[in-house]
């Protein structure tokens, strides 16, 4: 029998190897093309504490983490004494025998204690002996793991690697003597995918869109751009550069940038908080630069290893002043990828600074991806730009960078072009960059140049797919949602259906500019709209309603700094539907 | 006329005149300069100008780069591309912009407040990477465009309008910080001595790494105390005092004199520090990062998604 599903829990204290057997599992998976969503809860400490992995895998398409566990694998008696009442009949509980002690029982659950210390030399070997267990145990013969465990412990010799499969085949064989095997095996389907966090997405898709510059001062959960974009700096021939702090990053990405570079930055809300002044100093001076921003449970130092969508009128707001801007929230960890070219043109396009807003869901999560989407060279546009292709004959009038056109959109010469020198400034400047915020005695030049530069927007919303209403026109709810929380809203939609309950789906991805006639009139015949995110003061739905006059029936919020899990919007369509409240905050269980 | 090209990365830029053609009156700005009458600047904007012709430097080779204040209006006033960025930022800025392209000729102009106050810390880091750039400091030891307020390098028990009762903080010396912060190239010149400050910025120009000078630019109209018959009167130059860049103790105990001797030239030189495009192996085949295809080759885009399997 195929599985829908499987769910797997590893749980102990920081710096026990909650990871290691997590991406082994993942890698597993994706290799028998088996689709995988996984996401860590972490403590912002190197070591103890508690942290626990999920990871959950199927044949179709695996959008979130899910509601149950079918395996749960404690480190340490912490996770077994917090975990162990909440798995569901059918499930089973692995755990080193001489380590861990089953905390009362549960109905149904089988309890698997491995003898680590017979089966293994050394205690460190655990991991391996878990995995083998939990592949026994679901029908997935060993021979995949060990050439696993070779590529993975090669660099470490010959010696470890024998010793490694030796404990595997040993754990392999004790789990289909004494444990009872699920009954579902975990199929191969033949495609294998590949893995990847969101961090690693966005990095990647820096490198699709031909990011040649990418700074950062460190901060979580965006630390893993960073690290990756060191890691494959040289082979890529990308510069990579850790600043002072943020403020540094911004004005760096953006001095590259003028110079022709694609550059890039990441960071978090603290982080964004300090950039913001520059980013309208790269609107003024009309340079393209992205930065992304990877929320995290705010304010201030906040909860650093916790999620939120907490940051959007942050980015809304960023600097003093109007300015044109582009802002995107990725749906899910893949779209982290597709987002980072796209925005890389507009920006380009509307030389404008453009904004990622990510979550700490996305960017630490890791999920399969298809490696046909992966694709390093998506078409690519760099917009009106002079002095990157060539030899540039010099302009036989004037060469004015600021110039009045009906797009708004002027040329714009990188530094080192013949006959082009002109000066870029963040005060207000007429067409051909002369200052005139010092002797301002000309206010209609000021709203023309204004109007120039916010005309700018009217094309990039032509270049935005607007969101799509997805399920019936006549559902019971129709569920609004912005960046990281689609998938999770799209499997609470298919549990609404089982119970009967007609729900459509909305997920809005661009929110600057917002496609807000596409909006209202995707909304126009909802009969009860529920706007579902992460944080306290519903960020979005003041935000929608502020540009479009929608209002919602009723809100899902989250702030507690753990995702949606799907029951968690199954309940709260439940809760609104029969009009016990307009705002349902789930109560998340302890599972963390 | 069409102008040459920008040289290949292997020449250097500034090795030698390569031109005449070139005069002060060629690299004038669009704009007129707005300071007082008098100010400093003036000078230092007429030695920059000259040292560039003097090298045979074209204006689309040359990067001017300023934050913002009176002196930071430089880069509107001299024909060269140039970045009017934001208060404090225009080394990060120019470390981006020289990182980008560093066949540019990359200058940044500013005064002491915008490099020294709010821009503290990126000028502390710019200078132990010693990026390869000019940085000319307009000191005039008060705050002007905010019509008159202390500076961080103004004298402690300075009366302004910030500090009326004399203000109670000690002011920066520039010269022994760069020179321990790792600036390769340090000196300290004043806008009333034009040859001497012209020779000091062509040096700066010349020197491949972090070049700082710090230049005395009177403010006639907030500053009565550090006036140009101040400077006048005070300052010697180093090349009459026997002094020896080269050596380093040296250069960091003559910049911390200050009284009725006051010393200007060449503090400290090094050309044995590589700079930091010169240490960045990505940059190891001479072509600009902003001039390379964005393309990734299917080798390299294979490789990736092979690591995700």
């Amino acid at each position: 029998m195929a599985v829908r599903d499987f769910a797997v829990g590893i749980g102990g204290a920081a710096g026990q190897g909650v990871a290691t057997p997590g991406s082994v599992l993942a890698k597993l998976f994706v290799r028998r093309g088996l689709h995988v969503n996984a996401y860590n809860a972490y403590q912002s400490i190197i070591r103890g504490g508690h942290t626990f992995l999920t990871i959950r895998t199927g044949e179709k398409p695996v959008r979130c983490l899910g509601d149950d566990l079918d395996m749960l694998i404690p480190l340490n008696q912490d996770t077994m004494d917090r975990h162990l009442a909440r798995m569901r009949a059918g499930s089973a509980v692995l755990y080193d025998v001489a380590k861990v002690k089953p905390s009362g029982a549960a109905e149904g659950v089988q309890l698997c204690p491995l003898p680590v210390a017979q089966l293994a030399k050394s205690p460190l070997h655990y991991n391996t002996a878990a995995v083998a267990a939990v592949l026994r145990m679901v029908g997935v013969e060993c021979a995949a793991f060990e050439q696993l465990l070779a590529e993975q412990f090669r660099r470490k010799g010959d010696a470890v690697v024998t010793e490694n499969v030796a404990v595997a085949r040993a754990a392999y064989e004790y789990a289909g003597a004494n444990f009872h095997p699920y009954p579902f095996t975990l199929p191969d389907t033949g495609r294998p995918l590949a893995v990847a966090t969101g961090n690693e997405c966005l990095a990647m898709g820096g490198v699709a869109a031909g990011v040649k510059f990418y700074c950062a001062y460190p901060m979580s959960p965006s630390t893993g751009v960073l690290m990756w974009m060191a890691r494959h700096a040289q082979q890529l021939g990308i510069m990579v550069r850790q600043v002072e702090d943020e403020i540094g990053v911004i004005n760096m990405a953006i001095g590259a940038a003028h110079t022709g570079c694609r550059a890039m930055c990441a960071t978090s809300g603290g982080g964004f908080a300090l950039m913001t002044e520059a980013l309208g100093a790269a609107a003024m001076m009309e340079i393209p630069v992205v930065c992304i921003d990877v929320q995290r449970a705010g304010p201030a130092t906040g909860v650093p290893t916790k999620t939120e969508q907490g940051d959007l009128w942050q980015v809304l707001g960023a600097g003093q002043g109007d300015y044109p801007r582009l802002i995107a929230a990725p749906l899910g960890i893949a779209d982290c990828f597709h987002t980072i070219p796209q925005i890389f043109d507009l920006a380009d396009r509307f030389q404008c600074p453009g904004i990622v807003l990510a979550d700490l869901l996305e960017s630490e999560g890791f999920s399969s991806l298809d490696p046909a989407e992966l694709d390093f060279n998506p078409p690519r546009n760099r917009g009106e730009v002079i002095g990157l292709d060539g030899e540039v004959a010099a302009p036989l009038d004037e060469y004015k960078r600021y110039l009045r056109t009906e797009s708004g959109i002027a040329p714009r010469a990188v530094p080192g072009t013949p006959g082009h020198a002109h000066v870029v400034a963040t005060d207000e400047h007429d067409e051909r960059g002369v200052l005139i915020s010092d002797e301002f005695t000309d206010p209609h030049k000021r709203q023309a140049i204004m109007e120039r530069r916010q005309r700018k927007m009217e094309g990039a919303l032509a270049r935005i797919d607007p969101p799509e209403l997805n399920g019936p026109k006549d559902a019971d709810v129709t569920l609004v949602g912005w960046g990281s929380t689609w998938g999770v809203i799209g499997e609470a939609i298919e549990h609404l259906e089982r119970e009967g309950i007609r729900a459509s789906h909305l997920q809005v991805k661009w929110m600057v500019p917002l496609h807000v006639e596409a909006i209202q009139s995707a909304l126009a015949g909802a009969k009860k709209i529920v706007i579902v995110e992460n944080n306290y003061s519903g960020q979005f739905a003041r935000y929608l309603r502020s540009e479009s006059g929608v209002v919602a029936d009723a809100h899902i919020r989250k702030y507690d700094g753990e995702p949606f899990l799907p029951h968690h919007v199954v309940d709260g369509v439940r809760e609104v539907l029969a009009g016990r409240t307009k705002k349902y905050v789930p109560v998340h269980e302890i599972r963390v | 006329m069409a102008e040459p090209a920008i040289s290949d990365a292997t020449t250097p830029l500034v090795a030698k005149p390569r031109r005449a053609a070139l005069t002060v009156k060629d690299f004038k700005g669009k704009a007129e300069p707005d300071w007082c009458p008098g100010c400093g600047d003036f000078g230092v904007l007429n030695a920059l100008k000259s040292a560039v012709a003097g090298l045979g430097l074209s204006p689309h080779e040359v990067l001017t780069i300023s934050g913002i204040g009176c002196s930071s209006n430089l880069p509107g006033y001299i024909n060269t591309y140039g970045m009017h960025t934001l208060h404090g930022r225009a080394l990060a800025v120019a470390t981006g912009a020289q990182l980008g392209n560093h066949r540019l000729k990359v200058v940044v102009t500013g005064g002491d407040g915008d490099g020294f106050g709010i821009g503290g810390n990126h000028f502390l880091h710019t200078m132990r990477r010693n990026v390869d750039l000019t940085y000319i400091v307009m000191d005039n030891q008060i705050y002007g465009l905010t019509t008159g307020q202390v500076s961080p390098t103004s004298r402690k028990g300075m009366k302004t309008k910030s500090t009326p009762h004399g203000s109670v903080e000690n002011p920066v010396n520039a010269i022994p910080m760069a020179i321990v912060c790792g600036a390769t190239y340090v000196a300290r010149g004043f806008s009333g001595q034009q040859k001497h400050l012209i020779e000091l910025i062509e040096g700066a120009l010349r020197h491949r790494g972090f070049a700082f000078i710090d230049v005395f630019s009177p403010c006639v109209t907030y500053n009565k105390e550090n006036t140009h018959e101040f400077f006048k009167q005070r300052t010697r130059h180093l090349e009459d005092m026997g002094h020896d860049p080269s050596d380093y103790h040296q250069a960091i105990e003559k910049g911390t004199l200050w009284g009725e001797v006051i010393p200007i030239g060449l503090f400290y030189k090094n050309d044995d520090a590589p700079s930091l495009d010169e240490l960045e192996p990505v940059l190891g085949d001479g072509v600009p990062l902003a001039h390379r295809p964005l393309s990734v080759s299917p080798e390299d885009g294979r490789a990736l998604v092979a690591e995700l399997m």
